[in-house]
Protein backbone atom coordinates (compact mmCIF):
# COMPACT_ATOMS: atom_id res chain seq x y z
CA UNK A 1 0.00 0.00 0.00
CA UNK A 2 2.75 2.12 1.31
CA UNK A 3 4.47 1.23 -2.06
CA UNK A 4 1.39 2.07 -4.20
CA UNK A 5 1.28 5.84 -2.44
CA UNK A 6 4.65 6.80 -3.27
CA UNK A 7 4.38 5.51 -6.90
CA UNK A 8 1.39 7.24 -7.38
CA UNK A 9 3.13 9.97 -5.54
CA UNK A 10 5.71 10.73 -7.97
CA UNK A 11 3.94 9.85 -11.00
CA UNK A 12 1.74 13.05 -10.07
CA UNK A 13 5.40 15.30 -9.62
CA UNK A 14 6.69 13.76 -13.02
CA UNK A 15 3.14 15.00 -14.50
CA UNK A 16 3.66 18.40 -12.76
CA UNK A 17 7.23 18.37 -14.27
CA UNK A 18 6.28 17.75 -17.32
CA UNK A 19 3.57 20.67 -17.45
CA UNK A 20 6.50 23.08 -16.19
CA UNK A 21 8.52 22.20 -19.49
CA UNK A 22 5.56 22.40 -21.53
CA UNK A 23 4.67 26.03 -20.36
CA UNK A 24 8.82 26.89 -20.89
CA UNK A 25 8.36 25.63 -24.49
CA UNK A 26 5.54 27.43 -25.35
CA UNK A 27 7.64 30.69 -24.69
CA UNK A 28 10.11 30.00 -26.91
CA UNK A 29 11.85 31.03 -30.30
CA UNK A 30 12.04 28.74 -33.00
CA UNK A 31 14.41 29.36 -35.76
CA UNK A 32 14.48 27.35 -39.16
CA UNK A 33 16.65 27.38 -42.28
CA UNK A 34 19.99 28.01 -44.17
CA UNK A 35 23.17 25.85 -42.63
CA UNK A 36 25.21 28.95 -44.07
CA UNK A 37 23.91 31.22 -41.22
CA UNK A 38 24.60 28.53 -38.32
CA UNK A 39 27.55 30.31 -37.03
CA UNK A 40 25.70 33.77 -36.55
CA UNK A 41 22.30 32.82 -35.52
CA UNK A 42 23.92 30.76 -33.16
CA UNK A 43 26.17 33.21 -31.39
CA UNK A 44 22.89 35.06 -31.95
CA UNK A 45 20.44 32.77 -29.92
CA UNK A 46 22.96 31.75 -27.46
CA UNK A 47 23.27 35.49 -26.26
CA UNK A 48 19.72 36.08 -26.00
CA UNK A 49 18.78 32.86 -24.02
CA UNK A 50 21.21 33.92 -21.58
CA UNK A 51 20.27 37.61 -21.53
CA UNK A 52 16.03 36.90 -21.22
CA UNK A 53 16.17 33.02 -20.07
CA UNK A 54 13.94 32.26 -23.38
CA UNK A 55 14.33 29.16 -25.03
CA UNK A 56 15.67 29.63 -28.54
CA UNK A 57 16.22 26.49 -31.08
CA UNK A 58 17.69 26.60 -34.49
CA UNK A 59 17.33 23.77 -36.89
CA UNK A 60 19.67 24.15 -39.74
CA UNK A 61 17.97 22.68 -42.75
CA UNK A 62 18.80 24.96 -45.40
CA UNK A 63 17.23 28.01 -47.07
CA UNK A 64 14.37 26.32 -48.76
CA UNK A 65 13.31 24.04 -46.01
CA UNK A 66 13.38 27.14 -43.42
CA UNK A 67 11.36 29.30 -45.65
CA UNK A 68 8.89 26.66 -46.33
CA UNK A 69 8.78 26.21 -42.16
CA UNK A 70 8.18 29.86 -41.41
CA UNK A 71 4.76 29.40 -44.57
CA UNK A 72 3.82 26.37 -42.88
CA UNK A 73 3.77 27.72 -39.37
CA UNK A 74 6.01 25.22 -37.94
CA UNK A 75 9.02 28.04 -37.04
CA UNK A 76 8.96 31.60 -35.83
CA UNK A 77 11.18 33.00 -37.75
CA UNK A 78 13.03 31.70 -40.78
CA UNK A 79 16.53 31.81 -42.48
CA UNK A 80 17.57 32.17 -45.54
CA UNK A 81 21.11 33.02 -47.19
CA UNK A 82 19.35 33.84 -50.26
CA UNK A 83 16.62 36.98 -51.06
CA UNK A 84 13.23 35.40 -51.48
CA UNK A 85 12.01 34.42 -55.13
CA UNK A 86 8.77 36.11 -56.23
CA UNK A 87 6.71 33.44 -55.77
CA UNK A 88 7.44 33.25 -52.17
CA UNK A 89 7.14 36.79 -51.57
CA UNK A 90 3.28 35.99 -53.38
CA UNK A 91 2.99 33.52 -50.20
CA UNK A 92 2.88 36.27 -47.66
CA UNK A 93 6.67 35.99 -46.75
CA UNK A 94 8.58 39.83 -45.68
CA UNK A 95 12.45 39.47 -45.71
CA UNK A 96 14.41 41.75 -43.16
CA UNK A 97 17.85 41.33 -43.78
CA UNK A 98 20.07 40.40 -41.00
CA UNK A 99 23.85 40.91 -42.36
CA UNK A 100 25.73 40.50 -45.45
CA UNK A 101 28.15 37.10 -46.27
CA UNK A 102 31.04 37.56 -48.61
CA UNK A 103 31.44 34.53 -50.67
CA UNK A 104 35.48 33.86 -50.58
CA UNK A 105 37.03 32.01 -54.10
CA UNK A 106 39.75 29.76 -52.37
CA UNK A 107 42.28 28.01 -54.79
CA UNK A 108 45.24 25.73 -53.37
CA UNK A 109 48.11 27.05 -51.52
CA UNK A 110 50.05 25.90 -54.41
CA UNK A 111 48.78 28.33 -56.88
CA UNK A 112 50.60 31.61 -57.94
CA UNK A 113 47.42 33.47 -59.45
CA UNK A 114 46.29 35.77 -56.62
CA UNK A 115 43.59 37.70 -58.25
CA UNK A 116 40.57 37.42 -60.71
CA UNK A 117 37.74 39.58 -61.85
CA UNK A 118 34.65 38.66 -61.66
CA UNK A 119 34.11 38.51 -65.35
CA UNK A 120 37.02 36.18 -65.23
CA UNK A 121 35.57 33.45 -62.38
CA UNK A 122 32.36 33.65 -64.69
CA UNK A 123 33.82 32.62 -67.84
CA UNK A 124 36.31 30.20 -65.65
CA UNK A 125 33.16 28.68 -64.09
CA UNK A 126 31.16 28.09 -67.22
CA UNK A 127 33.58 26.41 -68.85
CA UNK A 128 35.09 29.19 -71.04
CA UNK A 129 38.69 29.15 -69.66
CA UNK A 130 39.92 25.71 -68.65
CA UNK A 131 43.55 25.95 -67.88
CA UNK A 132 45.35 28.45 -65.19
CA UNK A 133 48.07 29.18 -67.77
CA UNK A 134 45.48 31.02 -69.48
CA UNK A 135 45.21 33.40 -66.56
CA UNK A 136 48.66 33.91 -65.36
CA UNK A 137 49.12 30.21 -63.95
CA UNK A 138 51.25 27.19 -64.18
CA UNK A 139 50.18 24.95 -67.03
CA UNK A 140 47.24 23.09 -65.46
CA UNK A 141 43.96 21.90 -65.84
CA UNK A 142 41.31 23.87 -63.87
CA UNK A 143 39.19 22.06 -61.48
CA UNK A 144 35.76 23.87 -60.19
CA UNK A 145 34.30 22.38 -57.05
CA UNK A 146 31.38 23.46 -55.70
CA UNK A 147 28.11 22.93 -53.93
CA UNK A 148 25.20 20.91 -54.52
CA UNK A 149 22.26 22.17 -56.01
CA UNK A 150 19.74 24.04 -53.92
CA UNK A 151 22.51 25.08 -51.54
CA UNK A 152 22.04 28.71 -50.89
CA UNK A 153 26.05 29.52 -51.04
CA UNK A 154 25.83 27.58 -54.72
CA UNK A 155 22.56 29.90 -55.34
CA UNK A 156 24.23 33.06 -53.60
CA UNK A 157 27.61 32.42 -56.02
CA UNK A 158 25.84 31.57 -59.63
CA UNK A 159 23.62 34.65 -59.40
CA UNK A 160 26.09 37.25 -58.42
CA UNK A 161 28.56 35.87 -61.09
CA UNK A 162 24.96 35.79 -63.30
CA UNK A 163 25.80 31.91 -64.46
CA UNK A 164 22.73 30.04 -62.69
CA UNK A 165 22.90 26.27 -63.78
CA UNK A 166 25.35 27.03 -66.37
CA UNK A 167 28.33 26.24 -64.28
CA UNK A 168 29.97 23.20 -65.38
CA UNK A 169 31.16 21.48 -61.94
CA UNK A 170 34.05 18.65 -61.85
CA UNK A 171 33.04 18.15 -57.93
CA UNK A 172 29.83 18.87 -56.04
CA UNK A 173 29.95 18.73 -52.36
CA UNK A 174 27.66 18.80 -49.75
CA UNK A 175 29.47 20.72 -46.91
CA UNK A 176 31.42 23.64 -46.86
CA UNK A 177 34.14 21.77 -45.37
CA UNK A 178 34.25 19.35 -48.09
CA UNK A 179 34.79 21.77 -50.50
CA UNK A 180 37.58 23.65 -48.73
CA UNK A 181 39.44 19.85 -48.05
CA UNK A 182 38.85 18.88 -51.73
CA UNK A 183 40.82 22.23 -52.54
CA UNK A 184 43.55 22.01 -50.37
CA UNK A 185 44.24 18.77 -51.77
CA UNK A 186 44.59 19.76 -55.37
CA UNK A 187 47.03 22.22 -56.53
CA UNK A 188 44.35 23.07 -59.61
CA UNK A 189 40.98 23.10 -57.66
CA UNK A 190 39.19 26.26 -57.35
CA UNK A 191 35.92 26.77 -55.00
CA UNK A 192 34.07 29.05 -53.55
CA UNK A 193 33.12 29.19 -49.53
CA UNK A 194 31.54 31.90 -47.15
CA UNK A 195 34.25 34.28 -45.89
CA UNK A 196 33.53 33.50 -42.20
CA UNK A 197 34.26 29.37 -42.83
CA UNK A 198 37.77 30.00 -44.21
CA UNK A 199 40.54 28.02 -42.98
CA UNK A 200 44.69 28.72 -44.01
CA UNK A 201 44.57 25.23 -45.43
CA UNK A 202 43.38 27.71 -48.63
CA UNK A 203 44.27 30.42 -50.45
CA UNK A 204 41.59 33.39 -50.67
CA UNK A 205 41.53 35.33 -54.22
CA UNK A 206 41.10 38.57 -54.32
CA UNK A 207 38.43 39.97 -56.62
CA UNK A 208 39.14 42.99 -59.06
CA UNK A 209 41.91 43.84 -56.57
CA UNK A 210 39.50 43.72 -53.43
CA UNK A 211 40.06 41.58 -50.44
CA UNK A 212 37.07 39.50 -48.79
CA UNK A 213 37.66 41.86 -45.78
CA UNK A 214 34.37 42.96 -43.74
CA UNK A 215 35.00 46.49 -44.92
CA UNK A 216 34.82 45.85 -47.94
CA UNK A 217 32.14 43.62 -47.85
CA UNK A 218 29.99 46.21 -45.68
CA UNK A 219 30.95 49.06 -48.04
CA UNK A 220 30.03 47.16 -51.02
CA UNK A 221 33.30 47.18 -52.90
CA UNK A 222 33.84 43.75 -52.65
CA UNK A 223 31.37 42.15 -54.94
CA UNK A 224 30.81 38.56 -54.13
CA UNK A 225 28.40 38.93 -51.31
CA UNK A 226 24.91 37.80 -50.68
CA UNK A 227 21.94 38.62 -47.98
CA UNK A 228 21.41 36.42 -44.69
CA UNK A 229 17.84 37.14 -44.68
CA UNK A 230 15.24 36.94 -41.53
CA UNK A 231 11.93 35.35 -43.03
CA UNK A 232 8.39 36.08 -41.37
CA UNK A 233 5.05 36.31 -42.57
CA UNK A 234 3.61 39.41 -43.65
CA UNK A 235 0.06 39.09 -42.06
CA UNK A 236 0.76 37.33 -39.21
CA UNK A 237 2.54 38.97 -35.96
CA UNK A 238 5.35 36.89 -34.48
CA UNK A 239 4.85 35.90 -31.00
CA UNK A 240 6.09 38.03 -27.75
CA UNK A 241 8.97 35.68 -27.40
CA UNK A 242 10.32 35.87 -31.26
CA UNK A 243 9.11 39.60 -31.81
CA UNK A 244 11.99 40.06 -28.50
CA UNK A 245 14.20 38.22 -30.48
CA UNK A 246 13.67 39.93 -34.01
CA UNK A 247 14.32 43.45 -32.13
CA UNK A 248 17.37 42.25 -30.62
CA UNK A 249 18.93 40.99 -33.34
CA UNK A 250 17.73 43.69 -35.78
CA UNK A 251 18.82 46.72 -33.77
CA UNK A 252 22.14 46.90 -33.89
CA UNK A 253 22.57 46.28 -30.30
CA UNK A 254 23.95 42.23 -31.13
CA UNK A 255 26.02 43.50 -33.74
CA UNK A 256 29.21 42.39 -31.99
CA UNK A 257 27.82 39.01 -32.07
CA UNK A 258 27.14 39.17 -35.95
CA UNK A 259 31.05 40.10 -36.51
CA UNK A 260 32.29 37.76 -34.67
CA UNK A 261 30.58 35.22 -37.16
CA UNK A 262 32.62 36.69 -39.66
CA UNK A 263 29.80 38.55 -41.45
CA UNK A 264 28.99 42.06 -41.71
CA UNK A 265 25.75 43.55 -39.50
CA UNK A 266 23.46 45.68 -41.75
CA UNK A 267 21.71 47.81 -39.30
CA UNK B 1 -4.57 -23.52 -14.65
CA UNK B 2 -6.92 -20.68 -16.00
CA UNK B 3 -4.88 -17.99 -14.85
CA UNK B 4 -1.42 -19.59 -16.48
CA UNK B 5 -3.14 -19.79 -19.62
CA UNK B 6 -3.71 -16.27 -19.56
CA UNK B 7 -0.67 -15.08 -18.73
CA UNK B 8 0.80 -17.31 -21.71
CA UNK B 9 -1.74 -15.62 -23.99
CA UNK B 10 -0.29 -11.98 -22.94
CA UNK B 11 2.98 -13.06 -23.83
CA UNK B 12 2.85 -14.48 -26.66
CA UNK B 13 0.68 -11.35 -27.78
CA UNK B 14 3.37 -9.01 -26.51
CA UNK B 15 6.13 -10.76 -28.82
CA UNK B 16 3.59 -10.76 -31.47
CA UNK B 17 3.15 -7.15 -30.95
CA UNK B 18 6.90 -6.44 -31.18
CA UNK B 19 7.70 -8.58 -34.33
CA UNK B 20 4.83 -6.75 -36.27
CA UNK B 21 6.82 -3.56 -35.41
CA UNK B 22 9.50 -4.80 -38.16
CA UNK B 23 6.58 -5.21 -40.29
CA UNK B 24 5.18 -2.51 -39.49
CA UNK B 25 8.01 -0.13 -40.20
CA UNK B 26 8.54 -2.25 -43.82
CA UNK B 27 4.76 -1.85 -44.69
CA UNK B 28 5.23 1.97 -43.87
CA UNK B 29 8.49 2.87 -45.52
CA UNK B 30 7.28 0.69 -48.60
CA UNK B 31 4.17 2.55 -48.96
CA UNK B 32 5.59 5.94 -48.11
CA UNK B 33 8.30 5.30 -51.01
CA UNK B 34 5.55 4.36 -53.58
CA UNK B 35 3.01 6.83 -52.39
CA UNK B 36 5.71 9.79 -52.34
CA UNK B 37 7.73 8.30 -55.37
CA UNK B 38 4.65 7.81 -58.31
CA UNK B 39 3.50 10.87 -58.51
CA UNK B 40 7.17 12.67 -60.09
CA UNK B 41 7.65 9.27 -62.44
CA UNK B 42 4.07 10.24 -63.49
CA UNK B 43 4.87 14.05 -63.97
CA UNK B 44 8.30 13.92 -65.88
CA UNK B 45 6.90 10.25 -67.78
CA UNK B 46 8.66 7.13 -66.90
CA UNK B 47 11.07 7.43 -70.02
CA UNK B 48 12.24 10.35 -69.91
CA UNK B 49 12.59 9.51 -66.00
CA UNK B 50 14.37 6.48 -66.66
CA UNK B 51 16.04 6.80 -69.62
CA UNK B 52 16.81 11.13 -69.26
CA UNK B 53 20.47 11.50 -70.14
CA UNK B 54 20.41 14.82 -68.35
CA UNK B 55 19.63 16.08 -64.44
CA UNK B 56 19.47 19.21 -63.32
CA UNK B 57 16.51 19.82 -60.95
CA UNK B 58 17.14 23.45 -60.26
CA UNK B 59 17.39 24.63 -63.97
CA UNK B 60 14.38 26.62 -65.00
CA UNK B 61 13.60 23.97 -67.37
CA UNK B 62 14.37 21.34 -65.28
CA UNK B 63 15.55 18.16 -66.79
CA UNK B 64 14.62 14.88 -64.77
CA UNK B 65 16.86 11.89 -66.35
CA UNK B 66 18.07 9.68 -64.01
CA UNK B 67 20.00 7.29 -66.38
CA UNK B 68 23.47 8.55 -65.51
CA UNK B 69 22.57 7.77 -61.61
CA UNK B 70 21.62 4.25 -62.39
CA UNK B 71 24.33 3.27 -64.71
CA UNK B 72 26.78 4.95 -62.53
CA UNK B 73 25.46 2.64 -59.45
CA UNK B 74 25.52 -0.61 -61.77
CA UNK B 75 29.15 0.53 -62.89
CA UNK B 76 30.52 1.01 -59.73
CA UNK B 77 28.97 -2.00 -57.73
CA UNK B 78 29.90 -4.04 -60.88
CA UNK B 79 33.70 -2.50 -60.27
CA UNK B 80 33.79 -3.05 -56.68
CA UNK B 81 32.29 -6.71 -57.06
CA UNK B 82 35.72 -7.30 -59.82
CA UNK B 83 37.93 -6.30 -57.26
CA UNK B 84 36.48 -7.45 -54.37
CA UNK B 85 34.87 -10.70 -55.12
CA UNK B 86 38.42 -12.45 -55.83
CA UNK B 87 40.36 -10.84 -52.55
CA UNK B 88 37.23 -11.49 -50.34
CA UNK B 89 37.18 -15.15 -51.94
CA UNK B 90 40.65 -15.87 -52.14
CA UNK B 91 40.52 -14.55 -48.52
CA UNK B 92 38.16 -16.26 -46.93
CA UNK B 93 39.60 -19.51 -48.98
CA UNK B 94 42.61 -19.46 -46.76
CA UNK B 95 41.03 -18.53 -43.35
CA UNK B 96 39.04 -21.64 -43.69
CA UNK B 97 41.08 -23.98 -44.63
CA UNK B 98 45.20 -23.04 -44.86
CA UNK B 99 45.51 -20.36 -42.08
CA UNK B 100 46.76 -22.10 -38.73
CA UNK B 101 44.18 -21.20 -36.46
CA UNK B 102 46.23 -18.41 -34.35
CA UNK B 103 46.59 -16.30 -37.36
CA UNK B 104 42.50 -17.24 -38.67
CA UNK B 105 41.22 -15.69 -35.42
CA UNK B 106 43.48 -12.81 -35.66
CA UNK B 107 42.61 -12.18 -39.24
CA UNK B 108 38.90 -12.76 -38.41
CA UNK B 109 38.90 -9.96 -35.63
CA UNK B 110 40.60 -7.42 -38.35
CA UNK B 111 37.94 -8.68 -40.60
CA UNK B 112 35.26 -7.64 -37.82
CA UNK B 113 37.15 -4.26 -37.06
CA UNK B 114 36.69 -3.56 -41.42
CA UNK B 115 33.22 -4.13 -41.10
CA UNK B 116 32.44 -2.00 -37.87
CA UNK B 117 34.52 1.18 -39.55
CA UNK B 118 31.52 3.87 -40.16
CA UNK B 119 31.20 4.86 -44.18
CA UNK B 120 32.01 8.51 -43.20
CA UNK B 121 35.49 7.51 -41.94
CA UNK B 122 36.03 5.75 -45.27
CA UNK B 123 34.86 8.40 -47.09
CA UNK B 124 37.32 10.67 -45.34
CA UNK B 125 40.75 8.72 -45.98
CA UNK B 126 39.34 8.30 -49.78
CA UNK B 127 38.90 12.11 -49.43
CA UNK B 128 42.54 12.72 -48.14
CA UNK B 129 44.91 9.40 -49.53
CA UNK B 130 42.78 8.00 -52.80
CA UNK B 131 41.61 10.82 -54.29
CA UNK B 132 44.98 12.71 -53.98
CA UNK B 133 46.84 9.36 -54.72
CA UNK B 134 44.68 8.81 -58.30
CA UNK B 135 45.23 12.32 -59.77
CA UNK B 136 49.21 11.92 -59.10
CA UNK B 137 49.42 8.02 -60.30
CA UNK B 138 47.11 8.40 -63.33
CA UNK B 139 48.12 12.23 -64.14
CA UNK B 140 44.46 13.45 -64.36
CA UNK B 141 43.46 17.22 -63.26
CA UNK B 142 41.06 15.11 -60.43
CA UNK B 143 41.49 11.99 -58.68
CA UNK B 144 37.74 12.33 -57.43
CA UNK B 145 35.06 9.97 -59.66
CA UNK B 146 34.34 6.63 -60.49
CA UNK B 147 37.41 4.99 -59.96
CA UNK B 148 37.85 6.27 -56.48
CA UNK B 149 34.39 5.02 -55.62
CA UNK B 150 34.90 1.75 -57.15
CA UNK B 151 37.70 0.91 -54.44
CA UNK B 152 36.42 2.62 -51.41
CA UNK B 153 33.22 0.60 -51.90
CA UNK B 154 35.25 -2.53 -52.74
CA UNK B 155 36.89 -2.13 -49.46
CA UNK B 156 33.89 -1.56 -47.86
CA UNK B 157 32.19 -4.99 -49.33
CA UNK B 158 35.32 -7.07 -48.18
CA UNK B 159 34.12 -7.94 -44.49
CA UNK B 160 30.30 -8.93 -46.25
CA UNK B 161 31.79 -11.12 -48.46
CA UNK B 162 34.65 -12.71 -46.40
CA UNK B 163 32.80 -13.75 -43.25
CA UNK B 164 29.93 -15.18 -45.66
CA UNK B 165 31.95 -17.33 -47.40
CA UNK B 166 34.19 -18.71 -44.76
CA UNK B 167 30.96 -19.58 -42.87
CA UNK B 168 29.52 -21.57 -46.24
CA UNK B 169 33.71 -23.13 -46.65
CA UNK B 170 33.66 -24.26 -42.94
CA UNK B 171 30.06 -25.77 -43.31
CA UNK B 172 31.55 -28.57 -46.13
CA UNK B 173 31.81 -31.78 -44.56
CA UNK B 174 34.67 -32.81 -43.72
CA UNK B 175 34.45 -36.22 -45.49
CA UNK B 176 34.22 -34.53 -48.62
CA UNK B 177 37.88 -33.30 -48.22
CA UNK B 178 39.23 -36.52 -46.71
CA UNK B 179 37.63 -38.19 -49.45
CA UNK B 180 39.48 -36.26 -52.13
CA UNK B 181 43.03 -36.43 -50.43
CA UNK B 182 42.47 -40.41 -49.65
CA UNK B 183 42.39 -39.98 -53.96
CA UNK B 184 45.70 -38.01 -54.23
CA UNK B 185 44.76 -34.76 -55.00
CA UNK B 186 46.72 -32.29 -53.31
CA UNK B 187 45.25 -30.07 -50.39
CA UNK B 188 45.30 -26.54 -53.07
CA UNK B 189 43.17 -29.03 -55.02
CA UNK B 190 41.29 -30.40 -52.71
CA UNK B 191 40.23 -26.55 -51.83
CA UNK B 192 39.10 -25.58 -55.03
CA UNK B 193 37.73 -28.57 -56.52
CA UNK B 194 35.78 -30.08 -53.86
CA UNK B 195 35.20 -27.75 -50.97
CA UNK B 196 34.38 -24.66 -53.26
CA UNK B 197 31.76 -26.39 -55.62
CA UNK B 198 30.51 -27.63 -52.17
CA UNK B 199 30.02 -24.10 -50.83
CA UNK B 200 29.26 -22.44 -54.33
CA UNK B 201 25.55 -20.98 -52.88
CA UNK B 202 26.99 -19.61 -49.86
CA UNK B 203 29.55 -17.59 -51.52
CA UNK B 204 27.53 -16.35 -54.77
CA UNK B 205 25.20 -15.26 -51.69
CA UNK B 206 27.93 -13.82 -50.21
CA UNK B 207 28.56 -12.03 -53.61
CA UNK B 208 25.15 -10.91 -53.74
CA UNK B 209 25.18 -9.33 -50.00
CA UNK B 210 28.71 -7.10 -51.12
CA UNK B 211 26.22 -6.02 -54.57
CA UNK B 212 23.82 -5.23 -51.63
CA UNK B 213 26.00 -3.55 -49.56
CA UNK B 214 27.41 -1.50 -52.46
CA UNK B 215 24.50 -0.26 -54.48
CA UNK B 216 23.28 1.07 -51.15
CA UNK B 217 25.99 2.80 -50.07
CA UNK B 218 26.05 6.71 -49.93
CA UNK B 219 28.23 8.75 -47.23
CA UNK B 220 31.48 7.30 -48.34
CA UNK B 221 30.73 7.62 -52.09
CA UNK B 222 29.47 11.11 -51.77
CA UNK B 223 32.68 12.21 -50.35
CA UNK B 224 35.00 10.92 -53.23
CA UNK B 225 32.46 10.50 -56.48
CA UNK B 226 32.51 13.99 -57.01
CA UNK B 227 28.87 14.11 -57.61
CA UNK B 228 28.86 16.00 -60.92
CA UNK B 229 25.44 14.40 -62.87
CA UNK B 230 27.41 12.82 -65.83
CA UNK B 231 27.25 10.15 -67.71
CA UNK B 232 30.06 7.54 -66.55
CA UNK B 233 31.70 7.11 -69.90
CA UNK B 234 35.74 7.36 -67.94
CA UNK B 235 36.86 5.88 -64.85
CA UNK B 236 38.14 9.21 -64.16
CA UNK B 237 34.88 10.90 -64.70
CA UNK B 238 33.18 12.79 -62.18
CA UNK B 239 29.62 10.98 -61.44
CA UNK B 240 26.90 10.27 -59.24
CA UNK B 241 25.30 7.09 -57.89
CA UNK B 242 21.45 6.83 -57.35
CA UNK B 243 22.38 7.00 -53.45
CA UNK B 244 24.34 10.40 -53.58
CA UNK B 245 21.35 11.62 -55.97
CA UNK B 246 19.03 11.49 -52.93
CA UNK B 247 21.17 12.74 -50.09
CA UNK B 248 23.40 15.16 -51.50
CA UNK B 249 19.75 17.28 -52.94
CA UNK B 250 17.31 16.01 -50.24
CA UNK B 251 18.34 18.94 -47.63
CA UNK B 252 17.83 22.06 -49.92
CA UNK B 253 15.04 20.44 -52.30
CA UNK B 254 11.53 21.53 -52.68
CA UNK B 255 8.49 20.66 -55.11
CA UNK B 256 8.69 18.46 -57.87
CA UNK B 257 12.40 18.37 -57.49
CA UNK B 258 11.86 16.63 -54.05
CA UNK B 259 9.31 14.54 -55.31
CA UNK B 260 11.53 13.31 -58.39
CA UNK B 261 14.28 12.81 -55.31
CA UNK B 262 11.90 10.48 -53.86
CA UNK B 263 11.26 8.37 -57.33
CA UNK B 264 14.80 7.93 -57.46
CA UNK B 265 14.63 6.31 -54.02
CA UNK B 266 11.86 4.18 -54.95
CA UNK B 267 14.11 3.13 -58.35
CA UNK B 268 17.01 2.05 -55.70
CA UNK B 269 14.54 0.54 -53.24
CA UNK B 270 13.48 -1.95 -56.24
CA UNK B 271 17.22 -2.36 -57.09
CA UNK B 272 17.33 -3.52 -53.65
CA UNK B 273 14.31 -5.54 -53.40
CA UNK B 274 16.10 -7.54 -56.49
CA UNK B 275 19.09 -7.74 -54.77
CA UNK B 276 17.50 -9.36 -51.63
CA UNK B 277 15.35 -11.99 -53.84
CA UNK B 278 18.09 -13.32 -55.34
CA UNK B 279 20.01 -13.31 -52.16
CA UNK B 280 17.40 -15.19 -50.78
CA UNK B 281 17.00 -18.00 -53.83
CA UNK B 282 20.63 -18.42 -52.94
CA UNK B 283 20.24 -19.04 -49.42
CA UNK B 284 17.55 -21.40 -49.89
CA UNK B 285 19.32 -23.75 -52.22
CA UNK B 286 22.19 -23.86 -49.81
CA UNK B 287 19.48 -25.54 -47.39
CA UNK B 288 18.45 -27.37 -49.74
Amino acid sequence: MKKLVITMLSMMLMCFVLVGCGAENAGSVSTDGSTSMEKVIGGLGEAFQNNTGIVFTYNPTGSGSGIKAVEEGRCDIGLSSRELKEEEKALGLKSTVLAYDGIAIIVNNENTVTDLSLETIAQIYVGEIINWSEIGGKDAEIVLVGREAGSGTRDGFESIIDSVDACNYRQELTSTGDVITAVSQNPGAIGYVSVASVKDSVKILTIDGVAATEENIKDGTYLLQRPFILVTKEDEALSEEAQKFFDYITSGDANDIISAAGVVPAN
Amino acid sequence: MKKNQFLENFIHGIFLLLGLITVGCVLLITMYLVISGIPAICKIGPINFLFGTEWASTAKEAKYGILPFILTSIFGTAGAIVIGVPVGFMTAVYLSKLACPKVKSAMQSVVSLLAGIPSVVFGLVGMLVLVPGIRKVFQVPDGAGLLAAIIVLAIMILPSIIKMSVTALDAVPKEYEDASLALGATPVETYFRVSVPAAKSGIAAAVVLGVGRAIGEAMAVMMVAGNAPNMPNSLFQSVRFLTTAVAGEMSYSSGLQQQALFSIALVLFLFIMFINAALNFFLKREKE
